[in-house]
């Protein structure tokens, strides 16, 4: 282990830490006995999935916890010689942005939208060091990000910036007083993938540049590959496991770190192969010569009509002229990056948005269909959603969430229903006493499945799914998607799986489409697309994919 | 820019125009009569006749309101009955008086409310932000004419700050536009107190905690100005509970402002300056949703950059 070996000077050392949280029946631990050093000039990454405490752990670093609801029990957070948890409010201010700086996941909403780039910049450098040349140093650390033209950028606004160029400013801002360590809480969580990759790789360069020592908090395992030097995996408020990234990643001690690893969605997975992994033994249905799904000449404008103010301006179409088919039992993987119009696509073939085009739904054009109209195709085609927390009405119990369909639809009486519901709550895994309780009891992994059992109750034969798994861990979206691809081998389904995600894609697709700009860049069976790679930017997309091999990732790296 | 400014000039006409269409049928709807008001008691129907005829209040009521519409566009309120006098010389000598009462009551109102609603916010949850808030819910309630009369009681009878009535100095203002504000300053301090929260859970307050600034810094150049925004609108908005108010205000404190020259007309059913000063007010509603329309982008940048 490498903690035999002589290491450079601890920076940060985190002992004994825990963590309370004030509730209402009194207080829970929710982080108990962390303990980790960061040595200079490391990388060390906390990894683990979500309540694990990681988030919880940087905030106490910064002394940013919520005094409301938090409160630290035990514990030392040394810099230096210094405690920080004995620090008065006054000196913690000193170090906070001067010796420890902080990064955070969502770069849309993490500066001020009435403050132009440069005042955030240089209020920070003024705080903590000599204030005359604080606009050189702003300049100079916009351009240190690479960020073309840091004179112009200065009087910008943030909503003036992309995401990629936000989190740029946000690492500007964080470094401008060279601390001693910096905390990066999913600092490309929010990113597109393109992005995510240019953004790693400024991190990497600044930590030698700065000579910053990094604490980086992640979920994504292929971002702990390519980033650490040392890796933390903590698991409902404790460390599990600490070591070496090659010996987490290659010889991992403990059963929690090695099925983290398994369910890593590893790109290249399921090469050679021409249809997504069975799950079940149900056989495979012959192909049928109708389409689900027909889409042709598909265009998509928003705010190109007319209104409160007359006509409004010309608006180029979010999604232009796209054409693709979509057969019962198979799934077309959409994936893009975000503004590539997959999202839009998703509304538009399911008739919420108005769009110009052909769309057959089971053989029957929806263009221009009266909301009366549709509703019975409404049956043949279901959407489910991302966010399995907002897309359930939290006042509903879970039994009445998924009957609605059936008594919108007027089909049977109560109980029936009440045994649809039971039998659709067994079929995505779930006990039928679920139908009781609320949404707020269950997980985000089982409520994404009451979202799925809603979405099965008119026994579609087309289920849109936008970004269904993007906000669930790893390990639980594994068996979110084996359990649609079960569904899918049992009962015929037809998905269009919109994702950014290529290697969930990778999983789930007979064959993709590549969208960018609103166009479709390419499109063909997963093999053509994954394995070929005919296509530059489809190329470009996959190569920005992190690598959970941090052996891999280096021999890459190195070209 | 321009042609959304004309296309607000066109639709503030057309709001002109209605109101003047609906306080008109609205007045000559009542069963008081304004020539047999002129006319006294002991006059003969002839005398009342021919009053009438004189005002042109015998004509069809269409005809009477085009005339009326006819004068308008010309910048005609036509004259009072009772003062025969031009109705816009009144109203324009009493403007400035009214204008004066408005600004200083704008301005109580929203420096109490957002000092309360922002104090209120930081400590939410302790005595302080109960307090507060109880406050703000009491004076929201409380009619007019009462804390006129509290404010009287305490401040100018027993204390002796302040003048009972009259005009001119800046003491003359203080009582008034305090009456005036306070009802607005509960409405503020409750929109205030909830922006504040709301944006004390943003991430770049966040993020400027995070820079290590001081709690002092934090609220002053990153919560207030984006807690503020919503209130710019609400201001515009304001201006019409004030016109409301004004008619109270002005006649406890024998304020010489057109709200007293709208109490007086009402009792001798002097249509022309009631149309006035209804118009008068659906103007300044009018002209004061435009400012804080206008204002808001150069306030917040993304408004401008759309």
């Amino acid at each position: 282990m490498s903690d035999t070996k002589s290491r450079p000077a601890t920076v940060l050392s985190v002992r004994d830490l825990s963590i309370d949280a004030r509730t209402p029946s009194g207080l829970k631990r929710i982080l108990d006995g962390i303990s980790f050093d960061l040595a200079a000039g490391e990388t060390l990454c906390l990894a683990g999935e979500s309540g694990s405490g990681k988030s919880v752990t940087s905030l106490a670093i910064m002394g940013l916890l919520p005094k409301a609801s938090l409160r630290v029990a035990s514990g030392e957070i040394r810099l230096g010689d210094t405690d920080l948890l004995r620090l008065s409010e006054k000196a913690m201010r000193q170090v906070r942005g001067g010796d420890v700086a902080m990064i955070f996941q969502e770069p849309m909403t993490s500066l001020n939208p009435v403050m132009t780039v440069g005042t955030q910049l240089m209020e920070a450098i003024r705080e903590h060091q000599d204030a005359a040349n604080a606009e050189d140093v702003a300049k100079h650390m916009l351009d240190a990000v690479h960020i073309t033209d840091p004179a112009r950028r200065m009087t910008q606004y943030p909503h003036e910036l992309s995401g990629g160029m936000r989190q740029r400013v946000m690492i500007a801002m964080a470094l401008s007083c060279r601390p001693k360590v910096l905390i990066a809480d999913e600092p490309t969580t929010a990113l597109d993938v393109t992005v995510q990759a240019q953004i790693l790789k400024l991190m990497r360069e600044l930590k030698q540049e700065f000579g910053t020592s990094i604490v980086m908090i992640t979920h994504d395992m292929g971002v702990v590959a390519e980033m650490a030097d040392r890796v933390v995996i903590m698991q409902n408020g404790k460390t599990v496991e600490q070591g070496d990234v090659m010996d987490i990643f290659h010889r991992p001690s403990v059963t929690y770190t090695r099925e983290l690893l398994a369910a890593v969605p590893r790109l290249g997975t399921y090469a050679g192969t021409d249809e997504p992994p069975r799950i079940s033994s149900a056989p495979i249905r012959p192909p049928f010569p109708k389409p689900v799904l027909e889409v042709s000449d598909l265009t998509v404008t928003y705010g190109g009509k007319s209104g409160w103010f007359g006509r409004g301006a010309e608006v180029p179409p979010t999604v232009k002229g796209i054409s693709f088919r979509l057969e019962a039992g198979q799934t077309l993987g959409l994936v893009g990056e975000s503004g590539s119009g997959k999202s839009t696509t998703g509304k538009a073939v399911l008739g919420l948005i108005p769009f110009k085009g052909t769309v057959r739904i089971d053989g029957q054009d929806i263009a221009g269909l009266s909301a009366r109209a549709m509703q019975p195709i409404r049956r043949t085609a279901q959407m489910i959603f991302q966010d399995p927390y907002a897309s359930l009405d939290p006042r509903m119990s879970v039994g009445a969430a998924i009957a609605e369909p059936l008594v919108i639809h007027k089909i049977g009486n109560a109980s029936e229903r009440r045994d649809r519901v039971a039998a659709l709550l067994k079929r995505v895994g779930l006990t039928p006493d679920a139908a009781e309780r609320y949404p707020h009891e269950f997980s985000g992994g089982q409520r994404q499945r009451i979202c799925i059992a809603r979405a099965l109750a008119l026994e579609p034969k087309l289920i849109i799914a936008d970004e269904s798994v993007a906000a669930l861990d790893v390990s639980v979206r594994a068996r979110v998607l084996d359990l649609m691809l079960e569904l899918q081998e049992q009962m015929g389904l037809a998905y269009l799986f919109i994702s950014h995600d290529m290697a969930v894609i990778e999983k789930m697709a007979h064959s993709v489409a590549v969208m960018r700009g609103g166009e479709l860049v390419e499109m063909g069976t997963r093999r053509q697309v994954f394995e070929e790679q005919r296509n530059e930017y489809t190329r470009k997309l996959i190569g920005a994919v992190p690598i959970p091999d941090p052996e891999v990732y280096r021999r890459v790296a190195a070209g | 820019m321009l042609s959304v400014f004309l296309k607000r000039l066109i639709q503030s006409a057309l709001i002109l125009f209605g109101v003047a269409a609906i306080t008109f049928v609205l007045l000559y709807a009542l069963p008081a009569d304004p020539a047999r008001m002129l006319a006294g008691r002991s006059a003969t129907a002839q005398t009342v006749a021919n009053i009438r005829h004189e005002l042109g209040l015998d004509q069809p009521l269409l005809v009477q309101f085009m005339h009326y519409i006819g004068g308008l566009v010309q910048g005609d309120l036509g004259r009072s009955y009772a003062q025969k006098t031009e109705v816009i010389t009144l109203i324009a000598a009493r403007l400035p008086a009214t204008l004066t009462l408005m600004a200083a009551g704008i301005l109580i109102e929203v420096v109490i409310g957002v000092t309360l609603g922002t104090l209120a916010a930081l400590n939410r949850g302790k005595f302080i932000d109960r307090a507060v808030m109880t406050t703000a819910f009491v004076g929201v309630s409380a009619p007019q004419f009462v804390v006129a009369l509290l404010l009287l009681y305490v401040f100018a009878a027993t204390l002796g700050w302040f003048p009972m009535s009259g005009y001119g100095t800046l003491s003359h203002v203080v009582l008034p536009a305090a009456t005036l504000g306070i009802l607005g300053a509960g409405w503020y301090a409750r929109m205030v107190r909830s922006a504040v929260v709301d944006v004390l859970n943003q991430d770049y307050v966040r993020t400027a905690r995070a820079k290590g600034l001081s709690q002092r810094r934090i609220i002053l150049r990153h919560v207030l100005p984006n807690a503020v925004l919503p209130i710019i609108a609400m201001i515009g908005i304001d201006i019409g509970q004030f016109m409301g108010g004004v008619v109270v205000v002005e006649a406890v404190y024998g304020w010489p402002g057109i709200g007293q020259l709208a109490w007086q007309a009402i009792q001798q059913v002097d249509i022309p300056i009631i149309m006035g000063v209804t118009l008068t007010s659906a103007l300044a509603i009018i002209i004061g949703n435009l400012v804080a329309d206008f204002l808001a982008p150069v306030i917040d940048p993304r408004i401008r950059s759309n």
